[in-house]
């Protein structure tokens, strides 16, 4: 398991080799989530490949990775994303709590969330393994309230528009071809993609959060780990 | 150097990967362009049969006019394929949307590993094109589509054009791979000027009291290759039209190898498939799965002049049926029109009582349709006994027949309603058979028939069986109702007999017009009163049209 401070502390410049992508959203408080699941569903449906299935003389197979479309109730605005259930509601639960921690933190909601990926490099005992990040993205959220109905109908479709084009960027940077980690051996898959999905198989990722209040300092900082493996303590 | 030459073997792999890539990639664009939500399921076993690791289902009829349009090529310098989205409204003006370009550069990479790099790249750019499809402003028009408009597609190979796109039309890039023999770009060129086709603009214009008239439509395309709507599915087991190409059937099965880290091993195999069912054939393509329109044709929608339309065969909808029924009734084919109202569409007189019958007719631009016509049956002694002497002109000889298409919230597969002009206001908001005498469901409202034989029954719903509406022309003789495909895998039966099953259901009692005339006589005496409530309350009305400012 990955010791706690093995990554990028939070607040910290990302490490050489990790490329940073920095994304900016204006929401209405109800946007929030779907535009969160929308950037973060858009980035994971490039990071994640079907089930390895390793055979005999090191080959593997990969399995199917199937898509689905998602329409957004508070935005005009429509994604694709893995079929996975379990990535969803991992996403969901992270999405939800970033949600939370803004609706908490007063009325001028601002906040990023990261999605950073990372591979873990072994060290012997008793040094703990590191996470070594190798993509960070960073999607800055600004909260606004709207007065009136017509606002909002203004909204949904300013909002729409953006998310356009932050698809657009995000499919961009994927475009780029940069570093990826190479495909692992079996006894090294762990260390690069997380295996714990039965049906798909993403990179290696977790997802953090910061609350700015309106004086913009940086209030809160949560690291919640969305992936199976437990802290090391 | 020679060592860096392409091997055979990686050549053909390369090919292989570049011919399926175009293949995925215009599936991808016409399902993105369908009007539906598409999903397909994660599966962690390697099928085999997943091209780049994704699942992404293969349309045949959208296989075959990408085949057909690549013709055995590649896409290469100067040969691009293209796939163009274009919009077609119910007046039958069109307008080009989109076009996504394939193409080929000649920047080499000829480093690059074939069976491993190239591919997990060219899956990822599958998966860039399915995001970038759905962020197009197409997208949104597409998935609206139905009640004004339909969008069609095309594909074309050879020298892109974009002149249709309009001024100021915008590029996006969904993204390139390096090959050793070029470099794969893939990117759409879309129409930005759509101000006058808002979406907003079509949800404004409620349906027509969720009547669907559907029909066939004898396509002629002018152009050099014919537009196909994106809006009909055909299942898998929905027949795979055309014969399978040898290597429509290959299966790309990739092992990678980690140790060492070049190796690659690269079966393909030949999977088994069914023996596709019964073929739809070209003129008569019929979108079965039109179900499928259910979810976003929740009221059903209002279809449009097959003619005006101008969309190929039958890829658009059901069959429509227009005929002349009764002789008695002189009254006119109410068809859509601009207004989303249904225009006059004469027609000649056929014998009207057959259920399983098309009939001729001369829709105002001459299109016609091919008709069977009942064989004289024990209904046709009823009708000629029916009928009375008054014949109306040929041409006001007409019944419309609606078809309704199931929507979504539509307990009964198909109902069909039919629709004539009679001298009251608003008439065609009421279909109603028009019959004669005690046939004259006016008078009689028909109960719920059984339809187990729709031979039996008048078009218009009926009663009793047997009953009909009288028409005493006796000029066509059905052969035989032969549909021209016959596999429909949402219910357990041949086209042919659902098409007579459900052709004769019973006209909804909401619809018969003594009650819409009943209502609509006392909503018309009401008005004055209600104009002047409404007269009172005008300020309230006023100040709460201002928060809506």
């Amino acid at each position: 398991p990955c010791s706690t401070h093995c990554c990028t502390p939070p607040g910290a410049a990302p490490t050489m080799n990790c490329r940073a992508e920095v994304l900016e959203v204006s929401v209405e408080g109800r946007q929030v989530e779907e535009a969160m699941l929308a950037v973060l569903h858009t980035i994971l449906l490039h990071r994640s490949t079907g089930k390895f299935h390793y055979k005999k003389e090191g080959t593997y197979s990969i399995g199917t990775v199937g898509t689905q479309d998602v329409d957004c109730d508070f935005i005009d605005f429509a994604y694709v994303r893995v079929s996975s259930e379990e990535l969803d509601r991992a996403l969901r639960k992270a999405v939800g709590e970033f949600k939370d921690a803004l609706r908490n933190s007063g009325s001028d909601g601002m906040g990023q969330i990261s999605l950073e990926f990372y591979q873990k490099k072994k060290s012997r005992w008793p040094f703990s393994d590191e996470c070594i990040p190798w993509e960070l993205w960073t999607i800055k959220v600004n909260v606004v309230n709207l007065a009136n109905e017509q606002e909002r109908q203004i909204c949904r479709e300013k909002v729409g528009e953006k998310l356009c084009e932050k698809i657009i960027n995000i499919v961009e940077v994927m475009n780029r071809h940069e570093y990826l980690p190479k495909m692992p051996t079996q006894s090294e898959v762990d260390n690069v993609f997380d295996t714990s999905l039965k049906d798909v198989q993403p990179y290696l990722y977790k997802i953090s959060y910061q609350i700015t209040d309106s004086l913009g300092t940086s209030v809160t900082t949560t690291m919640r780990r969305l992936i199976k493996d437990t802290l090391a303590l | 150097a020679m060592d860096t030459d392409l091997s055979s073997q990686d050549r053909k792999d390369l090919d292989k990967f570049i011919k399926f890539f175009a293949l995925k990639t215009v599936q991808v664009i016409v399902q993105a362009r369908l009007g539906e939500k598409i999903c397909t399921r994660s599966s962690s076993s390697p099928t085999g049969s997943d091209w780049f690791n994704l699942a992404i289902k293969d349309i045949p009829e959208v296989t075959h006019e990408a085949k057909k349009a690549l013709a055995g090529q590649l896409p290469a310098v100067g040969r691009s394929m293209c796939v163009e989205i274009s919009l077609k409204t119910s007046e039958g003006d069109s307008m080009e949307l989109e076009i996504w370009c394939l193409e080929m550069n000649e920047k080499c990479d000829k480093e690059i590993k074939v069976s491993y790099t190239v591919y997990n790249r060219l899956s990822l750019l599958l998966k860039s094109l399915l995001a970038i499809t759905r962020v197009t402003p197409a997208y949104r028009l597409s998935r609206k589509q139905g009640h004004e408009y339909v969008i069609l597609y095309r594909i074309y190979f050879g020298e892109v054009q974009l002149s249709g796109l309009g001024e100021g039309f915008q590029t996006v890039r969904v993204g390139t791979v390096g090959t050793p023999v070029g470099t794969i770009t893939l990117s759409c060129a879309y129409r930005i000027n759509l101000a006058f086709m808002s979406t907003r603009q079509f949800e404004r214009t409620p349906p027509i009291m969720g009547i669907i008239i559907d029909h066939f439509v004898d396509r002629p395309y002018p152009s050099s290759s014919p537009m196909h709507p994106c809006n009909y599915r055909a299942g898998e087991d929905n027949g795979a039209v055309y014969p399978s190409v040898e290597d429509s059937q290959e299966v790309c099965t990739t092992s990678f190898s980690t140790s060492p880290p070049s190796q690659c091993v690269f079966t393909v195999t030949k999977a088994h498939f069914q023996t596709p069912p019964p073929v739809v054939t070209d003129t008569l393509k019929v979108p079965v799965m039109g179900l499928a329109f259910s979810h976003q044709l929740s009221s059903s929608r209002l279809s449009y002049q097959p003619a005006a339309l101008g969309v190929g065969s039958a890829d658009m909808g059901y069959p429509v049926l227009f005929g002349g029924l009764n002789a008695a009734h002189p009254h006119q084919l109410i068809g859509p029109g601009k207004e989303g109202g249904v225009p006059p569409i004469p027609s000649q007189p056929a014998h009207g009582t057959q259920a399983d019958q098309e009939r001729m007719c001369t829709p105002l631009d001459g299109v016609h349709y091919s008709a069977a016509t009942p064989s004289s049956s024990e209904d046709t002694e009823t009708v000629s006994n029916s009928s009375e002497g008054k014949c109306g002109s040929p041409h006001d000889l007409l019944e419309t027949i609606f078809i309704r298409k199931v929507g979504a919230f539509v307990n009964k597969p198909i109902n069909q309603v039919t629709m004539a002009n009679l001298d009251i206001p608003f008439a065609m908001f009421a279909p109603k058979n028009v019959e004669l005498e005690d046939n004259d469901t006016m008078v009689n409202p028909p109960d719920s028939p059984d339809t187990e034989s729709p031979l039996q029954g008048s078009l218009h719903s009926e009663g009793s069986s047997g009953s009909s509406t009288g028409n005493t022309h006796d000029d066509f003789v059905m052969i035989d109702f032969k549909p021209a495909f016959s596999k429909d895998d949402i219910l357990p039966m041949d086209l042919g007999t659902f098409y007579r099953e459900f052709q004769n259901p019973p006209q909804l009692s909401s619809l018969s017009i003594d009650i819409g005339a009943q209502s609509m006589a006392e909503d018309l005496d009401s008005l004055p009163e209600k104009l002047a409530v409404h007269e009172k309350n005008v300020k309230e009305f006023d100040a709460f049209v201002e928060t809506l400012q």
